[in-house]
């Protein structure tokens, strides 16, 4: 379906070479830049799904006919660029939704929101965007990233642990995790390590861990490095200790880790077990089409799209991109995790929970909710944002 | 190995850059103002792409790490310009001395070895340089780096306007080929081209192909990283994504999809290449599938790449 | 700390066995028919995913192992008969560009067909657990039985290529493949089961590490460049040169990985230390093979050419 639009589109510019520039009229244009090739595509196939999930419930976003074009940023910023700058320049979108990667937000966000485009990202909330450079077109409908490790960090400090392992990749993401967790604990630390970026074999560091015998794990290893570290976690026979994570145990990871994750621990800002109605129908909706458990990444987009949704409808077209900000600021829709504002800075303002993997009835695995760690939490850059 | 005759080359890529320089005419009257972004992104590649054939084609140095020099020159104009020297020129100047430098200490090191191993020693250094840039924190380490502006122009933010942009990275590219048909036309090139046929004759008619094959490296880093500049510049962005050993390999792709040891097909193997990435994705998210497979066909069928493909389809005239 | 030196000792030379086994069969491809198999990093991929199928299918590692081996080999020789055979005599730079394609169709063949998602395997019952090594340390009875499978696999292919009359044959094919082929032998033919065999030997290499590591589209790259690091440290086209190679790394990256910023600390200030640890860890390998090559350009057993 949407590569068809996408030939279209191509067809409508290259061959009738009309003026692209601008959208028309009645009409809202979307481009989602999700990563779909290579190894982290899982990630952006949800987003994509979410989103698109959300168009075919709504029908017309706002009220007005919707066009979505979707893009593969490959995971590479500089293709990123090119293709966002295509979205808003040829195809003339009203707003750009995505990335899931940080560096891919970093890349893009600057040509986008330049072009008066309102770009909404529904997975990376980076430090930068939350404070001195946030930007009155960047949206965000998931996190400041520091929050979810924050989560784990406070639930660590309640259970009064005072010596706690901490371990992440070495790249900008893992020193910002630590940091983060570090930001709502206060105990001891029992080793802090580094990884290098798509390490295969953790036995050096479980064989550490095994030696220190700390109080708890903590760690951020996103995608197939998450894979690998839980299930050889569970190998070296370290399930005793607590094993605290973010963007490690999630629901595209729980199908390879199975077993070996029952029971880790994780921080969310949402669970597909989360009891509030519209968001129990989603994950059934989106079960029922696309076979697997969504994760937050794929509620964060079908919220993005309710957002759209929302300011689209308050605004009455999609050109005006002045009233658009000023109702998307508003956040006036309902969100799927329930409570949702944004902040002056644009990031939400929700509440963090600590989930837990476990499996369903039908072997599959989801992550539940075992409490509330923060109500109402906003970010810590919020004071630095001065919005033009 | 295909032997262009300077004087078709020359015509070739003086018809190419002829091409290129009526693009943005093409942008006006079709109102399509993206061909001029897309064109400026190829015409980046082809410079680092030519770079590539000159030690690849003429000197049989298969460069696994020629994207570290695309990164050394992006981030020579993050750090130049975070610390307010803005000037394109002096840009330049500055990553042509940062490659240079990286380029002469590992490029003396790389030539003990030949063949593969030269391959894999290259790409060690090239790793070794994206992992710098990864954890080099002051810079956003691996999420990257937003430049404020575009580099200036005699004080001037003449590269805001894409189109001037568009023509300074053409005129780029035309100087830099016409300054690498000259050194292989020159008795430098010449001697660089034997020690690739034959090193010991070479060295038995009192040359050291070392020094040769050392200064070739060196003058293509320095070539790659005018390319990293003006792909800085042209993203509005630097990251050490530009610098990992998947784009290194492209490089290798293109250089070779264009017909190695012709300088012209650099350029179109780059235009090719991105062209093609661009288009399938339009018909189906699986593209690597078409992409692959048209690789695949193009060693099987077309010997020497597409300027093997177009000389055979001009009858050998060329 | 002598306890945890010994056993990141053992892991580090249970990364290298590791390692070896994925090179294995690259090193065979590339020592004995001159060919850059850049696409080996896929076979070994399809590998792991053929056993994740075969397990599912049938329930059992075991079967699923016994079913998965020979239709990798089958796979590695469409392979040839469709792509690989009309490489052979072509340069090295139209190999890797072939082979590059080829990872391109594999890696998006495996996404459309098992999709983006990891997929997982089960550990096989009886290699579960741990056994008790000193103190608190315990040591998984499935990394033993990779050092065994590694072990293994290096004799194998020991005896086979010294021992044996299609080992005879190869040695001659790779040193003079005409004068074979005048003796009547069928190179091709042989080609075409090395190049099969070392399919296989990437497949079981995949299959082997399954259960310990994420199935996922993007494992072949992971490795593939670690695989061309072990096979040119050791010399091309040496078995025993690739099984030293790879156990070097495996102890380097791993005992540097841990033991690393514990030296820096001694001659650096704590942050400092850290900060250059950090930086230098992810670059070890690769540190050392630039070492390596610059003191033995051919590798620690190539060939001088």
């Amino acid at each position: 379906m949407s590569s068809l639009s996408r030939i279209a589109l191509g067809l409508a510019a290259s061959t009738f070479l009309t003026s692209g520039a601008m959208a028309e009229d009645g009409k809202v244009k979307i481009g989602l830049v999700f990563t779909l090739s290579g190894p982290a595509a899982v990630l952006g196939e949800q987003g994509r799904d979410g989103f698109l999930l959300a168009v075919e419930k709504l029908g017309k976003l706002g009220g007005l006919d919707t066009e979505v074009v979707v893009i593969d940023d490959e995971q590479k910023p500089d293709v990123a660029v090119n293709k966002a700058r295509e979205l808003v320049e040829r195809d003339g979108v009203d707003f750009v939704v995505g990335p899931i990667f940080s560096n891919i937000l970093q890349a893009i966000a600057k040509p986008v929101t330049d072009a008066d485009v309102i770009l909404i990202s529904p997975n990376a909330g980076t430090s930068s965007f939350a404070g001195k450079e946030c930007n009155p077109n960047l949206f965000v409908s998931s996190y400041q990233n520091d929050q979810v490790h924050e989560v784990l960090g406070a639930y660590a400090q309640k259970q009064g642990y005072s010596n706690v392992f901490l371990m992440a990749p070495n790249y900008q993401a893992g020193k910002d995790s630590l940091a983060g967790f570090k930001h709502s604990y206060t105990g001891g630390v029992a080793g802090e390590i580094y990884t290098p970026l798509g390490q295969l074999d953790f036995s050096a560091e479980l064989a550490q861990i095994a030696a220190m015998q700390p109080d708890a794990v903590f760690t951020f290893m996103p995608g197939g490095m998450g894979v690998n570290l839980v299930k050889q976690y569970r190998q070296a026979g370290l399930e005793g200790i607590p094993f605290l994570s973010a963007f490690t145990v999630d629901e595209t990871t729980l199908p390879a880790q199975q077993d070996a994750a029952d029971g880790f621990l994780a921080g969310s800002n949402w669970a597909p077990d989360l009891d509030v109605p519209a968001s129990l129908e989603f994950v059934k909706d989106y079960e029922a089409k696309y076979g697997s458990i969504p994760a937050t990444y794929a509620m964060q987009a079908y919220d993005a799209a309710l957002m759209i949704d929302a300011a689209v409808r308050e605004v009455g077209n999609a050109d005006d991109t002045e009233a658009l900000r000023a109702a998307m600021e508003k956040a006036d829709f309902d969100s799927l995790r329930g409570e949702f504002s944004l902040g002056p800075n644009h990031f939400p303002i929700q509440d963090f929970y600590l989930v837990k993997a476990a499996k369903r009835e039908d072997g599959k695995y989801e992550t539940r909710i075992v409490e509330k760690i923060f109500d109402d939490y906003q970010d810590n850059y919020v004071s630095e944002c001065v919005m033009p | 190995m295909i032997a262009l005759a300077p004087r078709t080359r020359l015509l070739a890529a003086a018809l190419l850059f002829v091409l290129f320089a009526l693009l943005p005419f093409l942008a006006t009257a079709l109102d399509d103002h993206f061909i001029v972004i897309t064109a400026t992104r190829v015409m980046v590649f082809a410079i680092a792409a030519l770079s590539l054939d000159l030690i690849l084609g003429y000197g049989a140095l298969v460069s696994f790490g020629h994207a570290a020099y695309l990164g050394i020159g992006a981030y020579t104009v993050a750090v130049l310009s975070s610390n307010g020297v803005s000037d394109l020129g002096l840009q330049m100047l500055g990553a042509v001395l940062a490659s240079a430098a990286f380029a002469a200490v590992t490029g003396a090191i790389s030539l003990r070895t030949k063949g593969v191993y030269f391959i894999m020693i290259t790409l060690a250094f090239g790793q070794m340089a994206f992992f710098f840039f990864v954890s080099l924190s002051s810079y956003g380490g691996d999420d990257g780096f937003t430049l404020q502006a575009r580099s200036t122009l005699a004080g001037m933010a003449l590269l805001e306007d894409d189109r001037v942009f568009f023509y300074v990275t053409l005129a780029a590219l035309v100087l830099l080929f016409l300054f690498a048909n000259a050194l292989i036309g020159s008795r430098f090139g010449r001697v660089l081209t034997g020690t690739r046929e034959n090193p010991l004759r070479m060295q038995a008619v009192g040359f050291t192909p070392f020094r040769y094959q050392l200064t070739a490296y060196v003058i293509s880093g320095c070539m790659a990283g005018i390319a990293g500049v003006l792909l800085a510049n042209q993203t509005e962005f630097v990251s050490p994504a530009f610098m990992t050993w998947h784009r290194s390999g492209e490089l290798i792709v293109m250089v070779i999809l264009g017909g190695i040891g012709t300088l012209v097909g650099g350029i179109l193997g780059a235009a090719a290449f991105l062209m093609l990435e661009e288009w399938l994705a339009i018909f189906s998210e699986h593209w690597k599938l078409g992409m692959g497979a048209l690789l695949i066909l193009v060693v099987l069928f077309t010997r020497g790449g597409l300027t093997g493909l177009l000389r055979r389809f001009l009858g050998g005239r060329a | 700390m002598t306890n945890l030196l010994l056993l990141q000792a053992l892991n580090g030379l249970q990364f290298g066995i590791l390692l070896f086994l994925v090179a294995a069969g690259l090193t065979l491809v590339f020592g004995i028919m001159d060919f850059i198999n850049l696409a080996h990093g896929v076979l070994y991929m399809v590998g792991a995913y053929l056993l994740a199928t075969f397990v599912g299918v049938t329930g059992s590692f075991w079967l699923g192992l016994v079913i998965a081996l020979p239709v990798a080999l089958a796979f590695g020789l469409v392979l040839e008969f469709l792509i690989f055979r009309r490489l052979y005599d072509r340069s090295h730079l139209d190999q890797v560009l072939a082979t590059f394609g080829l990872i391109m169709i594999v890696n998006e063949g495996v996404k459309i067909i098992w999709g983006a998602a990891p997929l997982s395997v089960p550990m096989p019952e009886l290699l579960s657990g741990s056994v008790p090594l000193v103190g608190p340390l315990q040591y998984p009875v499935y990394r033993i039985a990779i050092i065994a499978a590694g072990l293994l696999t290096a004799l194998g292919l020991y005896l086979m290529i010294g021992h044996t009359r299609i080992g005879m044959l190869l040695r001659a094919g790779a040193s003079n493949g005409a004068m074979v082929s005048a003796l009547g032998v069928n190179i091709r033919r042989l080609f075409m089961i090395v190049f099969g065999f070392g399919a296989m030997l990437a497949g079981f290499a995949g299959a082997m590490v399954a259960p310990i590591l994420s199935v996922d589209p993007g494992m072949g790259e992971s490795v593939l460049i670690l695989t061309f690091v072990v096979i040119v440290i050791g010399g091309i086209g040496s078995i025993r040169g690739a099984f030293i190679a790879a156990i070097l790394v495996g102890l380097v990256d791993t005992l540097g990985r841990t033991f690393g910023p514990i030296l820096l600390r001694m001659v650096l200030e704590p942050s400092a230390a850290s900060q250059t640890g950090r930086t230098l860890a992810p670059m070890l390998i690769y540190i050392l093979m630039a070492a390596i090559l610059f003191f033995r350009p051919a590798g620690l057993f190539g060939r001088k050419s």
